[in-house]
């Protein structure tokens, strides 16, 4: 960040590894006035609360999806789908709201503002996308990304991404975010030109620091370790449930054979043949009944899916402070030996190994003035050391605090809405239930009158 | 059941019996001499009163009857007087019209008329240096005069039970003899003595005998009663008499060959009733295979559930916040799970069987129809015979004149018969689907009581704790 040109359209980025304790009143107030209704898989229905950018209240919704073909980077045709993101600004008074942008954005999109705002946001745990690819399938949904059911959920998911994004109370005020919403043209551009591709930590580091750093905070161990079990857990539900869903599929769609042969059956049965052909008609209705039903289980499965994949948003945050807190360390470390080089050469005694000590004793030694010299510039280097340590110290400090921070809205947010999904699970549970009682009903009467 | 409706049936299947044997000229002569007025084959109502004639010519029948018979058993049950003889005997005078039968109907509802009851149990494995096999326990309660004693208690084994519907067949070749359980199972089977195959064996062996039992013709076969009260030593002696292995391939061969002709002249009700059967076997077998298929589909998903619920409890694992909940998830999941188990039993109990059972029946209603095709064409080809060679005119006549009567009894026990035999599917199929839709129904209820009880237990919770929480 502190190669970054100062933009003043962008004073409220908060620049990363800077403290967030900004003298901003306006910031405060978003975050005090939490967001409300975030997530509603319906019309879309997320409100943003007041900040620098917009003054009213908006709602996005990712309405539609098409279709389309273009030449892609190598100029070879291609086909994909792209999403129609509406943003609409809602009257105070009336409660009307007024179309304000439309734009049209297609996955990759999504991804490249999701990769800018990991690297800007480190301290944030990152809302995820929905599945590039369909995942956990059963027989029936196909795992092709043109497939219409695939891609009306995954409409959902982007559109409930950005309800993610506009709610959270510091990346809503993020401008490539709010340019990403509102400028079509020349936003890929714009992104680019942050440099945040060169921000970003390079993975070999990332992992290097995993395996070296000695004291990282242990709340950063342990939620690495709950985000591994929650990946782990919630993979293993989604196959459960997929392989659950398939059997529930064959029960009710063999039923439906029955239809047919009481059908063909009631043709030659003058008394039972009345019962029969209605029996018939019910048991066509039970079967047909599954596809609902299996439709808004996807739904419940979705929403587990993307707490599948915040695992790995934490699992983000908890490499950044591992980073951090190598990066603390070895900078702790150097300044520590560079002032015992120092005060042995001060002092005269070698404690430690050195090349010039070294290369002193075998060709003579230094002359005082050397030595002057030498002590001189460590003094220096120490001194420097020294204030970058410091500010490592705060830095370190600060991510922490604000990491922690967002890993309890997290946890908050997490457990809301996986009871609420959980509940909805219920829900969809009793329905099928309701809906089997009534078909059964209505057959065993038939099968009665036989 | 009506003494004299038990007796029409009787005599209807009695003429089919004895004129199966080889004394068919006499019998014959009873018959030709004591038919009233209606016609074997008549609709005379259901009336209350003996049919005129029957009392005399069927003392003439007796004397036919106990020279032909070779049985001790038999013997006894002929010498008894009138009054009781119309209940056991088999007078062929007696008519039977559709209408008498359907009060046979109405009588076998009534169980408390029912005067045999018959249980199978204990399967034993016996092992020889020859052979392993199977016997089972059979128990026969009755309070009928004509046996022994009230209660009986005898082992037999699977060929016992085939012995015993073979000599059915050959006594009354156009009754609906009851289906036996399949002597192997094709697919699936490792083991001839599995478990489950012995149970589902045994059931359907005591269906078999108690469809006998209700039969209002076959519950008073001697061979029957044989069955049911022998000491396995004298089953064995009883079942070396009667027609030799010889006369009864003759038979067969004389069948074939007469099988095909009989098609041709099969009148016009025989017709319908043999599309019926066709259709019906193509139905059933459609039926059979379907409900197969939903008991295996319900087990695979059982087998699946049965994970799902633990998924949730190892999660709980990892959430402070929603241990609780996901508690919940995994203990009502398992209930549904229990309740699918549940299902699954009821559907193997109470759909299968009967499904499977009737499967079985189509083929033996196929078989049914051919015998009475053999039984027409036999006479068909003697009627050919006179018109073509005009030789031994006399004779011919005479033969045709008692197979003219055979085939109307024939068609008169089927007739009877199959409409009883309607009847019973009709009621055992709409039985047995409604407790279908019943498993299903009691399964769903279930399984919204459980997801109810959650749902309240965590929307009533929050406002529980809201409540407190506020200062």
């Amino acid at each position: 960040m502190e190669q970054a040109p100062p933009d003043p359209e962008r004073r409220l980025q908060p620049a990363p590894l800077e403290p967030l304790g900004h003298p901003d009143a306006g910031l405060e107030a978003v975050v005090g006035e939490e967001v409300e209704g975030a997530r509603d898989e319906g019309s879309g229905d997320g409100t943003m609360t007041e900040n620098n950018f917009w003054l009213k209240k908006i709602e996005i919704s990712v309405s539609e999806a098409e279709k389309r073909t273009g030449r892609n980077a190598m100029n070879m045709q291609e086909t994909y789908t792209a999403y129609l993101i509406e943003t609409r600004s809602v009257e105070h008074i009336d409660g009307q709201s007024v179309l304000t942008d439309s734009l049209w954005r297609r996955y990759s999109e999504f991804e490249l503002l999701r990769n800018y705002l990991l690297v800007y946001y480190p301290h944030v745990v990152v809302p995820p996308l929905p599945e590039k690819r369909a995942e956990f399938v059963w027989h029936k949904l196909s795992a092709d990304n043109m497939d219409p059911d695939f891609v009306e959920r995954r409409r959902i998911g982007l559109e409930n991404f950005l309800l993610r994004v506009a709610s959270h109370p510091i990346l809503c005020r993020d401008k490539i975010f709010y340019l990403f919403l509102t400028q079509e043209g020349n936003w890929k551009e714009t992104v680019n030109e942050t440099g945040f591709q060169l921000k970003a930590d390079s993975r070999l580091k990332a992992l290097n620091a995993t395996f070296r750093v000695k004291n990282p905070d242990k709340r950063f161990t342990e939620l690495k370790h709950y985000s591994d079990e929650l990946q782990s857990v919630i993979s293993h539900l989604l196959r459960v449930r997929a392989r659950v869903a398939d059997r529930l599929y064959g029960v009710y769609k063999v039923h439906g054979n029955y239809g047919r042969v009481f059908s063909e059956w009631s043709a030659i049965e003058k008394e039972m043949g009345d019962g029969l052909q209605s029996a018939g008609h019910h048991m066509d209705v039970y079967a047909s009944s599954i596809d609902d039903i299996l439709e808004d289980e996807e739904h419940y499965a979705d929403q587990l899916k993307e707490y599948l994949f915040y695992a790995e948003a934490l699992r983000a945050v908890c490499r950044k402070h591992e980073l951090m807190q190598y990066d603390l360390e070895m900078a702790a470390q150097d300044l520590a030996s560079k002032k015992q080089q120092c005060e042995e050469l001060a002092t005269g005694t070698v404690r430690t190994f050195s090349l010039k000590g070294m290369t002193t004793k075998l060709f003579g030694q230094e002359t005082p003035e050397q030595r002057e010299a030498r002590i001189k510039v460590l003094e220096e280097q120490i001194n420097e050391g020294e204030q970058q340590l410091k500010s490592k110290n705060l830095e370190g400090r600060e991510f922490v605090k604000n990491a922690w921070a967002d890993i309890e809205r997290f946890k908050e947010q997490k457990n809301r809405d996986l009871k609420e999904a959980l509940i909805s699970y219920a829900v969809m549970q009793i329905s099928m239930c309701k809906k089997g009682i009534q078909v059964w009903t209505n057959a065993k009467e038939c099968f009665s009158k036989m | 059941m009506g003494t004299l409706g038990r007796a029409r049936l009787a005599a209807a299947a009695g003429q089919a019996r004895t004129l199966g044997m080889d004394g068919e000229r006499r019998a014959s002569q009873a018959l030709s001499s004591g038919l009233p007025e209606g016609g074997a084959g008549g609709e005379s109502p259901g009336d209350g009163g003996p049919v005129p004639g029957s009392s005399g010519s069927s003392a003439l029948l007796q004397a036919e009857v106990l020279d032909l018979d070779e049985d001790e058993d038999d013997l006894e049950v002929f010498s008894k007087d009138a009054s009781l003889m119309d209940m056991n005997s088999f007078s062929p005078m007696m008519p039977t019209s559709p209408l008498s039968m359907i009060n046979q109907v109405k009588f076998e509802d009534e169980p408390d008329l029912k005067d045999l009851f018959i249980t199978v149990d204990e399967p034993e494995s016996h092992v020889t240096t020859v052979e392993t096999f199977i016997t089972y326990r059979i128990i026969t309660k009755t309070s009928r005069g004509e046996f022994d004693s009230s209660e009986f208690e005898v082992r037999r084994r699977y060929q016992d039970f085939l012995w015993l519907k073979g000599k059915l067949e050959d006594a009354h070749p156009t009754l609906i003899i009851p289906p036996l359980p399949e002597k192997f199972i094709v697919k699936g089977m490792v083991e001839r003595f599995n478990d489950d195959f012995i149970e589902t064996r045994r059931k359907a062996l005591q269906k078999f005998l108690n469809r006998i039992a209700d039969h209002p013709t076959l519950t008073f076969n001697e061979d029957f009663k044989v069955f049911l009260t022998a000491q396995t030593w004298e089953l064995s002696s009883h079942k070396k008499q009667g027609p030799g292995l010889l006369s009864r391939m003759g038979q067969t061969v004389r069948a074939v060959a007469w099988s095909m002709r009989g098609v041709k002249s099969r009148p016009e009700e025989f017709m319908e009733m043999n599309n019926f059967i066709e259709m019906f076997s193509q139905k059933i077998n459609l039926i059979d295979k379907i409900s197969q298929r939903i008991y295996k589909e319900e087990r695979e998903y059982f087998d699946e559930m049965k994970e799902y619920g633990p998924v949730h409890i190892l999660w709980s694992a990892t959430e402070e916040d929603l241990v609780d909940t996901l508690k919940s998830v995994a203990s009502c999941v398992d209930k549904c799970c229990k309740a699918t188990e549940k299902r699954m039993s009821g559907l193997s109990e109470a759909l299968l069987p009967v499904v499977h059972e009737y499967v079985l029946y189509s083929e033996i209603l196929m078989g049914v129809m051919k015998r009475r095709d053999q039984i027409q064409a036999e006479l068909d080809s003697k009627v050919e015979a006179l018109t073509s060679k005009k030789a031994d005119t006399d004779l011919l006549t005479e033969e045709i004149g008692k197979l003219e009567d055979k085939v109307e009894c024939a068609n008169n026990a089927l007739k009877a018969d199959w409409e009883r035999w309607k009847q019973n599917m009709q009621n055992d199929i709409k039985s047995a689907f409604t407790d279908m839709a019943e498993e299903n129904i009691h399964y769903y209820e279930q399984c919204l009581a459980t997801w109810e009880s959650f749902l309240t237990s965590q929307t009533d919770l929050p406002l529980e704790e809201a409540s407190e929480d506020k200062p």
